[in-house]
């Protein structure tokens, strides 16, 4: 706060939590990562797929929806819904270079 | 478009700067200048944020106005003009709340008969001349008191104890087994126990002060002041004044008892209300640690009522007093005055009280037959019972005690700024005054605002020049 100072012990309280409120949405506010984006779990990820446009749709997002499978799949805790890529269908993938264009290509794996 | 309003606070001015006491929250801030003019502004009545800004923008950059604006509707100093006014919460304390003090009432017997007292004077609650309350507390009922405290206070470390009458060392062998016998118990269960007493010194010996400071009994003496102050109220059944009796039997106890701080307790009354000199003779002249003053309690129209003219004599006093307070403060010095500390610590905590104090809460009393109690006050009341210590407390009338006493119905509270603290004022003094525990006591609004108003600027003043000093209060 620049225009007020806490002076007791619950005023102090008072700003920390108005502070608090105001760190609530730090995900969004913070610079877009430079490196790879590695996922760091469903809740801190905003990928697309969880949002849509402006239109209502998904085609006008700046990552295709299709990506979210792979943040799933590869750096989330999401075995149950996916195919075991470590033993059994290490292929899964294989034809799936860029989501965006190839996801279609995935298909499904029985065992 | 949206308008602004101020919302619930009180503003006090303090070493040059200017300070909100935010209601109900009890936070304090420091506003800047912008801020101020915000303030004020919004005094005059509701406006809107652009205009505002606009009215403003003369005297102070737009961008600090509109930060300004922005940091007195986040701690709800401002807010939109007609929104509700914040609901009391209904907070009752959990199920269990531990008691931290329990009182026992040793004896009601004494041996002085004050005009004003409390207990035998015309305002008594409970004839204990004339009903089946035992005149002492028995071994087995102060144990039976001690066992429940130590229940009862839960995951506490430390309990209180604390010996109350009539006058307490009429049943000195008592408070003697009570206390070795709590330390054992405390000391088989983890805990610690903590013993005081109050007392009007007219008993004290030699042994029993030996006794007091080799056990850290805390002491507080019930003294008015010199001798003619003394001797007008605190006399014997005779008729004679206590002051030649009391004056080297405490002088004797200031002298060996050091294990504990030593305070004076005053009633203030018509006849008595030089308080300057009632607190210069009890701590220069006697030596007391502390001394507290409290206006007598009485029902309307008795001699010794203090009335309109004296109060403001009383606050006057208090002010003056509380200043000097200040400046010893300032100085890291003590001062006695213990007024004025208990208030500060509860604006420094800033304390939102729903009761206005721990009476039925975290503090009972216990009569000498064992009946527990509102408060002390209280003891052998059969309308403010809450069990007995050997049944135990009485969970459900507590909680019915504390649904009814809540400050939400205290409707007369609910538009004044200081109800943080005073949350209507003690139980004993409105039933005294109104006939019911649940009133708030009206006749004291004016002298509650003004000497919390008092405190609020000695606290704004100690902030700015001796912040460390605060740190007192932390604990």
């Amino acid at each position: 706060m620049k225009h007020l100072k806490p002076i007791n012990q619950k005023a102090g309280r008072i700003e920390a939590q108005i502070v608090r409120e105001q760190l609530d949405v730090v995900g969004l506010e913070s610079a877009p990562p430079t490196g790879p984006h590695i996922p760091m779990g469903c809740s801190l990820v905003f990928a697309p797929g969880w949002e849509v446009d402006s239109s209502g749709g998904t085609a006008g997002l700046c990552q295709p929806v299709e990506r979210d499978l792979f943040d799933c799949h590869l750096a989330c805790f999401w075995p149950a819904h996916v195919p075991d890529q470590l033993n059994h269908a290490q292929d899964w993938t294989g034809r799936c270079a860029a989501a965006q264009k190839d996801w279609r290509k995935i298909d499904l794996v029985f065992p | 478009m949206t308008q602004l309003a101020l919302r619930e606070f009180h503003v006090f001015d303090a070493a040059g700067g200017r300070f909100l006491y935010l209601v109900p929250s009890a936070g304090i801030f420091q506003i800047d200048e912008p801020s101020s003019a915000i303030v004020d502004l919004l005094d005059r009545g509701p406006c809107a944020p652009e205009k505002i800004v606009h009215d403003l923008s003369e005297q102070y950059p737009e961008d600090r106005l509109r930060n300004g604006l922005l940091e007195l509707q986040q701690i709800r100093a401002i807010g939109e003009a007609g929104a509700p006014q914040e609901q009391v919460v209904n907070d009752l304390p959990p199920d269990g709340f531990p008691i931290t003090t329990m009182v026992l009432n040793v004896t009601n017997k004494c041996n002085l008969a004050c005009t004003y007292c409390y207990e035998y004077g015309e305002d008594k609650i409970v004839d204990t001349t004339c009903s089946d309350q035992p005149k002492f507390m028995a071994d087995d009922t102060a144990q039976e008191g001690v066992e429940l405290l130590l229940k009862e206070s839960g995951p506490l470390e430390v309990a209180h104890l604390t010996f109350f009458g009539g006058e307490t060392l009429l049943n000195f062998p008592v408070l003697q087994d009570t206390v070795a016998y709590g330390r054992q118990r405390a000391e088989e269960l983890g805990k610690k126990i903590e013993f005081s007493l109050t007392t009007n010194a007219t008993l004290l010996r030699p042994d029993i002060i030996e006794w007091l400071a080799e056990n850290e009994i805390g002491v507080t003496v019930s003294i008015d002041g010199p001798k003619e102050m003394q001797d007008r109220m605190r006399v014997f059944h005779s008729g004679k004044g206590s002051y030649e009796t009391v004056q080297p039997k405490i002088k004797e106890l200031l002298k060996r008892h050091k294990t504990r701080p030593i305070g004076a307790r005053v009633t203030l009354t018509r006849e008595n209300l030089d308080i300057h000199r009632i607190y210069e003779h009890l701590t220069d002249e006697m030596g007391f640690w502390e001394v507290g003053f409290a206006p007598v309690t009485t029902a309307s129209g008795r001699d010794y009522e203090i009335e309109n003219e004296g109060y403001e004599r009383m606050l006057r006093q208090f002010d003056e007093l509380a200043h000097d307070w200040l400046e010893h403060a300032v100085q890291n010095k003590h001062h006695g005055f213990s007024n004025v500390k208990d208030t500060l610590e509860e604006i420094h905590k800033g304390v939102s009280k729903a009761y206005p104090c721990g009476a039925g809460l975290g503090l009972m009393g216990v009569s000498t037959g064992g009946d527990v109690a509102l408060c002390h006050r209280f003891a052998a009341s059969d309308d403010h019972n809450f069990g007995t210590t050997e049944d135990g407390i009485d969970r459900d009338r507590q909680r019915q005690f504390l649904e009814d006493h809540h400050v939400k119905h205290k409707t007369d509270c609910h538009t004044c700024w200081a109800r943080p603290i005073c949350a209507g004022g003690c139980y004993h003094e409105a039933h005294t005054r109104f006939g019911e525990t649940t009133a708030p006591n009206l006749h004291f609004c004016n002298w509650v605002r003004t000497w919390t108003h008092t405190c609020l600027e000695v606290y704004g003043e100690l902030s700015a020049r001796n912040p460390d000093y605060l740190t007192r209060f932390d604990h």
